[in-house]
């Protein structure tokens, strides 16, 4: 009963999914999606968060089970009860997050689970170990020192790890996770070469990204998935970045963020000198001196990690410095608290909403009031006024679109968007003079970004000074007038936004120049 | 899920608007608790029908039900047994709604009962209008001074609270047991630690022993309970419509969110281990100031540790504690007439609060048994963009 064209198909058709259905309740996850993959190819899978690509991969990799529909490997169904199966039927998977110990070498962390033995009493042959990833690494270009501790090599190598323990699993089809969410450009471009590699030896390669740009260069052929269901296709040659986001998205979109030159007026934000050392005492922050004006964005460009988080959680008060000096209008900032900071009109974007920005079990009206609820109109003495909160709630979710249905929910039950837009919304609906942002649309939907940058163009437009410190080279590229390069707990460069290309700033980020 | 209009109506009734404003959630506030009792209840049958055989399962149930409800005399003594644990549970429910574990209700209620009878047989010659809630206060103030340790150690150092009220508990014993044979204090012509009685300025009046019935001069509630209920509004009004209470139920859910939002979050785990010592003092005080007149070794009775117990059980909501504790307080009361009546053992109440506690530390077991719908994992309520 096939179709002709799958007949056709059939013959190198590596793995099928079809019309496979998983419903959570109040939500369909995934509403009969159809995917193919076939050996050689390298399928792109674009969707926005929420949009159900974490949860099929979930079920290809044996995570959850699908209520309706059927995987197909090599033609025949395959019911897979845990990842075990999915392993066993040749499917790998390469997590965003990496699944790999530490203080363990590369060979070690290849082989967990699945060690090589030998002798008379069933011992690991780590010999025998390091020449199969020895064999595997030379075979894709994947260069790794097989002895080397996992703990001391960057990201883009623990990737390379991460993909030598698929292959030494022998998979056929491996899917990558937001692969280039941890990586400099330059790490993007030889990851590229070793997933064209990978290609080029027959594997099949599901490549998940929200990144329009890495989708079009890195792609065969790309399903779009909104809201669980595959809404589209399309060929990187007849696809643009503006296509594809509009059926991502299912609305036209502005991608580039539209702004004037900006107009610096006098300095906001002074730091100088500063100094910060982590919990461990390790000095993260190094010797950073940078001006912010009134009307302009500076963004901080940098590979995560490189003291950026510390960097913004000395000036809006959650570490204390060791040394240097923070001023904020010429007053002398550098040991205050972060309710004085919000009464100097600071507005503070948090990196991590969830951990810092939001109570997830408080409701809307709790969470807009969470860093002035000690003030009239929202209270009085110490007499919550919450009549006054939620109808001021109500204004913010209209003036700042967050979907939901109400302010009595919550905050947990937004979709990462919507609390972002909460977030911005308590914080830029004051008199602002200063706004620093940390990683401002990490993770959300692209609508909600268009909106938050637009939003941060215009409180800058309204004379603010804005820090902006962002992972996402695009991101801090985009919005900018200034770019400031972190590496290693320093800045090694300042460009004008205008004259930014990525390549000179990934150089910059790779701590290659300086 | 239903989606709520966007109009000015919310969409809850106003009762439960003002009772539980902070997203009443049915399930898992009154739901779970309900059927954990029932299902407790039905497993304690079992005990029942193993130790004493089928037939004294109703008789037992029976005098377990007359005898916390039917008759003045019987509710007034379920009240009476209900008034510490409703004080003490409010403490240790006010911890837990900050995310700290206060297991020190009972050394709190230990020293703030102590203080209770200090002030209660050595202040005289005041009217009771003064001296009764003089000593009250001296009871909550000891309490408070029990709570206020652990917290500072939490704050300053770091030290666990569980670890340290525990420790602070017999630290309390040990220091009751002292104080009570010391001269001055220990009752004259008694060598045992027991102490002078509280005066009659200073003891909580009973307050139904005016009741057109039989025996209506050995009915014991004292003006304990209404001081407890009037209590437990205080808490809810703290914890839901105060700015202190907002600092408070922050902490608890999200330290990091509170540091960000401004909160100074070591001053408001001292304030909030501070004002549960004081709940629990107030209870200890309770016990002092009432029933018992003196001050006599351990006469917290475990009530401190039944105040977690059931503050699980009402979900640390301060109607769900007072309900809670008056049911407590009627497993006690009721067992003793179900022992005497229907010839079961009160530790069965021992095994039906236990089980109550599995039930509740486990509420996916539950609603697994009863087969309740799951309420917490809907999912999300609002997608991306585009819709």
């Amino acid at each position: 009963m096939l179709p002709a064209s799958s007949i056709i198909q059939a013959v190198c058709v590596r793995l099928e999914l079809r019309n496979v259905t998983k419903r959570f309740p109040g939500v369909v996850a995934n509403d009969s999606v159809d995917l193919t993959v076939e050996s050689g190819e390298i399928l792109g899978l674009l969707g926005e968060n929420g949009a159900g690509k974490t949860t099929l991969m979930n079920i290809l990799y044996g995570l959850y089970s699908a209520d309706e529909g059927e995987i197909l490997v090599d033609g025949e169904v395959a019911g897979f009860e845990g990842p075990g199966d999915a392993i066993a039927a040749g499917i790998g998977m390469v997590h965003q997050h990496f699944m790999l110990v530490p203080v363990f070498d590369v060979t070690e962390n290849v082989v967990l689970g699945v060690e090589p033995v030998g002798g008379p009493f069933a011992s690991i042959d780590m010999d025998e170990a390091r020449r199969e990833v020895l064999d595997i690494s030379s075979k894709y270009g994947l260069e790794v020192d097989p002895e080397a501790m996992v703990e001391d090599l960057p990201v883009g190598i623990q990737q390379r790890i991460e993909i030598i323990k698929v292959l030494f699993r022998e998979a056929e089809i491996i899917v990558f996770d937001e692969p280039t969410s941890v990586l400099t450009p330059q790490e993007v471009e030889e990851f590229f070469g070793i997933v064209r590699s990978l290609k080029e030896s027959g594997k099949g390669i599901i490549f998940i990204t929200h990144k329009l740009g890495e989708m079009l260069e890195i792609a065969d052929r790309i399903s779009v998935l909104r809201r669980g269901k595959v809404v589209g296709s399309a060929t990187p040659k007849d696809a643009t970045k503006e296509s594809l986001a509009e059926m991502m998205v299912g609305r036209p979109v502005d991608l580039v963020v539209d702004k004037e030159a900006a107009e610096p007026g006098e300095v906001v934000l002074s730091v100088q000198n500063l100094v910060v050392q982590d919990d461990r005492l390790h000095t993260v922050v190094n010797d950073v001196s940078f001006d912010v004006r009134a009307g302009e964005i500076v963004g901080v460009a940098g590979v995560q990690g490189n003291g950026q988080t510390e960097l913004v959680e000395a000036i809006t008060g959650l570490m204390l410095p060791i040394a240097g000096h923070i001023e904020l209008g010429g007053q002398d900032v550098t040991l205050a608290l972060p309710r004085e900071l919000h009464e100097l009109s600071v507005a503070h974007v948090p990196e991590d909403r969830q951990r810092d920005g939001l109570v997830l079990d408080f409701n809307l009206y709790e969470n807009l009031v969470l860093d002035s609820y000690y003030s009239e109109p929202y209270s009085k003495g110490v007499r919550m006024d919450w009549p006054e909160a939620r109808r001021h709630s109500k204004e913010l979710i209209e003036q700042y679109d967050i979907r939901t249905p109400s302010p009595d929910i919550s905050a947990s039950s937004l979709s990462g968007g919507n609390q972002q837009k909460l977030i911005v919304a308590r914080e830029f609906s004051r008199d602002v003079k200063l706004v620093i942002a940390s990683q401002p649309t990490r993770g959300i939907d692209v609508g909600s970004i268009e909106y938050i940058h637009s939003r941060i163009v215009e409180e800058r437009d309204e004379g603010a000074a804005i820090l902006i410190v962002s992972s996402e080279l695009d991101e801090v590229m985009a919005l900018s007038d200034r770019i400031l390069v972190m590496y290693r707990g320093k800045i090694v460069a300042e460009v004008a936004g205008e004259d930014a290309t990525a390549t000179q700033l990934g150089l910059f980020m790779a701590g290659a120049v300086s | 899920m239903t989606v709520a209009p966007r109009d000015p109506k919310p969409q809850r009734s106003a009762f439960w608007e003002r009772v539980a404003p902070d997203k009443i959630d049915y399930r898992s506030l009154v739901l779970i608790p309900l059927l954990a009792v029932l299902t407790a209840l039905i497993i304690g049958a079992v005990f029942i029908i193993l130790t004493s055989g089928l037939g004294s399962v109703w008789p037992a149930y029976k005098a377990l039900f007359t005898g916390a409800f039917v008759g003045w005399a019987s509710i007034s003594e379920t009240m009476l047994a209900a008034t510490p644990l409703i004080l003490a549970g409010l403490s240790v429910a006010i911890g837990f709604k900050a995310g700290l574990f206060n297991i020190g209700a009972e050394g709190q209620m230990t020293i703030g009962g102590l203080t209770a009878v200090l002030v209660g047989f050595s202040v005289t010659g005041l009217p009771w209008i003064i001296h009764l809630p003089l000593a009250i206060i001296a009871g909550i103030l000891g309490g408070m001074a029990w709570g206020f340790i652990p917290g500072l150690l939490r704050a300053k150092t770091g030290a666990h609270e569980v670890i340290v009220t525990i420790m602070l508990n017999f630290v309390a014993f040990r220091i009751l047991d002292y104080v009570l044979k010391l001269p001055g204090i220990v009752k004259e012509g008694r060598f045992d630690p027991i102490s002078k009685d509280v005066l009659d300025s200073a003891r909580l009046p009973k307050i139904l022993t005016w009741l057109p019935v039989e025996n209506a001069e050995r009915m014991r509630l004292h003006l304990g309970f209404f001081l407890a209920l009037l209590v437990a509004w205080f808490v809810y009004w703290l914890l839901y419509k105060s700015t202190i209470g907002f600092e408070f139920r922050t902490v608890g859910s999200n330290p990091n969110a509170a540091k960000y939002g401004g909160i100074g979050v070591g001053a408001t785990i001292i304030l909030v281990m501070s004002i549960a010592g004081g709940l629990a003092g107030m209870a200890g005080a309770n016990e002092t100031l009432g029933v018992l007149g003196n001050g006599q070794p351990g006469f917290s009775a475990q009530k401190g540790f039944d105040a977690i117990a059931l503050a699980l059980l009402g979900r640390s909501h301060p109607l769900g504690v007072v309900v809670s504790a008056i049911l407590f307080g009627a497993l006690r009361v009721g067992g003793r007439a179900m022992q005497v009546q229907a010839d079961v053992g009160v530790d069965l109440i021992i095994i039906i609060q236990a089980l109550i506690i599995v039930f509740i530390a486990a509420p996916e077991l539950v609603s697994s048994i009863w087969r309740v719908k799951g309420g917490e994992e809907t999912g999300q309520l609002t997608r991306g963009w585009g819709t």
